[in-house]
């Protein structure tokens, strides 16, 4: 059965199971035990939200499919998820600083998506508002932490704010099936999530004394399926098992 | 016929232990929403909701429901999960409070979580040993995706506190 607003549900999963699985990456590798404890769970409430999604697919397309056959068999420009959950972890701060920045628009896209006319994402964005909260905490502490910690360590946030800006942009905007939802009363207006966005990052940044670098041109194409060398490499890690012993089971 | 055997199961499902906090049982969670008898399919449908989305408790919760109830003879059991309403720890009981804390795990604030977190206020919590509120949190995320980490400064010792949601 053709599913109406399929890839509205795909943008939002996509964009959650990469990050996830990105973040996955830290567990045994973290900073600090906290930290590496404190990604993982992130990273599995992520994982733990596309699921819910792909499961919704699977229920209204109707074609036996299970929300593994979204996750591991799919290509990557069968993708939908913005460009920045796909760039590479790098340092710390790096991390850190995308933690920052998606946790502030995904937060604010949540609470517009509860007033959503699409019941399921209305009680999805009710359930995950509250993971969110946490994610959106823990980072904000630490670019503070970091931005008035040593001077290493501000050095590094603010490398990591010059590198990955140009991915933020995305985020605050509708690609066309977004538009279309958006239309219905389904989907959110990311362009108009921008102002909160900008004044919630500056207040913060201006507290840890960092900056995002002005006028930087910003990357776009992910939720369109045109994605960077990197969403390959996680899809061949993440996918490996499923394509080489088709229907695989734990 | 159906009360009665709908009365039981609930019954029946306080002995279904919480995989990760196995002093709890699912009813006191406030996980199991709901039990409905499907005339038509003549099957249970228990009705379950996640703590967190990536709860990794759930897929062992939901088998636990199927194998303790076909235990006790109900066999035509579907677990079906809702996302919505959201689970929050308001809907812990009392006891539920009491025993976390007798198991050395501060039990949840009531009133879930507000929007004063986003700015980083940090609520008092009293340390399950002393009572104590000179208490610091040394992580957000703890021992598992429901729990932070948390230090007593007079008793000294570290210990878990249930966060609200
Ligand atoms: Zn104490």
């Amino acid at each position: 059965m053709l599913m109406e607003h399929k890839e509205y549900y795909l943008t939002i999963a996509d964009t959650l199971l990469v990050l996830g699985q990105r973040l996955s990456e830290w567990c045994g590798h973290g900073p600090a035990i906290e930290e590496d404890i404190a990604l993982s769970n992130v990273a599995l409430d992520y994982i733990g939200q596309a699921t819910s999604l792909y499961k919704e697919i699977a229920l209204k397309e109707n074609l036996g499919k299970s929300e593994d056959d979204y996750a591991f068999l799919r290509d990557a420009w069968e993708y939908r998820n913005a460009l920045i959950v796909e760039i590479t972890n790098g340092d710390y701060a790096k991390t850190i600083a995308r933690q920052f920045v998606f946790s502030t628009w995904y937060y604010h896209f949540l609470e517009a998506l509860e007033k959503s006319n699409d019941t399921f994402l209305q009680g999805f964005a009710q359930k995950s508002i509250k993971e969110v909260r946490y994610h959106f905490q823990h980072s904000r502490d630490w670019i503070l932490r970091m931005g008035g910690g040593t001077e290493e360590s501000h050095r590094r946030l603010q490398n990591a704010l010059n590198e990955m800006w140009e991915f933020t942009g995305e985020l605050m905007t509708n690609s066309a099936h977004e538009m279309e939802a958006i239309a219905k009363g389904i989907g959110v207006d990311n362009v108009a999530l921008k102002e909160t966005f900008d004044r919630i990052v500056t207040a913060v940044f201006q507290e840890a004394n960092v900056s995002a670098p002005a006028d930087v041109w910003m990357q776009k194409g992910g939720k369109e399926g045109k994605h960077s060398e990197h969403l390959g490499f996680i899809l061949a890690e993440m996918q490996f098992l499923q394509r080489a012993y088709p229907n695989s089971k734990w | 016929m159906v009360e009665v055997e709908a009365d039981l199961i609930w019954e029946y499902l306080k002995m279904v232990e919480d995989p990760e906090i196995p002093i709890l049982n699912v009813i006191e969670m406030g996980i199991v929403r709901d039990l409905k008898w499907d005339e038509g399919n003549k099957k249970w449908h228990v009705v379950i909701t996640p703590t967190y989305s990536g709860c990794p408790a759930m897929k062992a919760i939901e088998e636990d429901i199927i194998e303790v109830l076909a235990e006790l003879q109900v066999k035509n059991v579907v677990v079906d999960t809702v996302l919505s309403p959201p689970w929050t720890t308001d809907w812990m009981t009392d006891e539920a409070r009491e025993k976390l804390r007798s198991t050395g795990i501060a039990p949840p604030e009531k009133g879930s979580a507000d929007k004063g977190l986003l700015m980083g206020k940090v609520k008092d919590i009293a340390c399950p040993r002393c009572s104590s509120t000179n208490t610091i949190m040394v992580s957000q995320f703890g021992t598992t995706a429901c729990k932070a980490l948390y230090k007593c400064g007079d008793c000294l010792e570290p210990f878990d506190y249930f966060k609200c949601i």
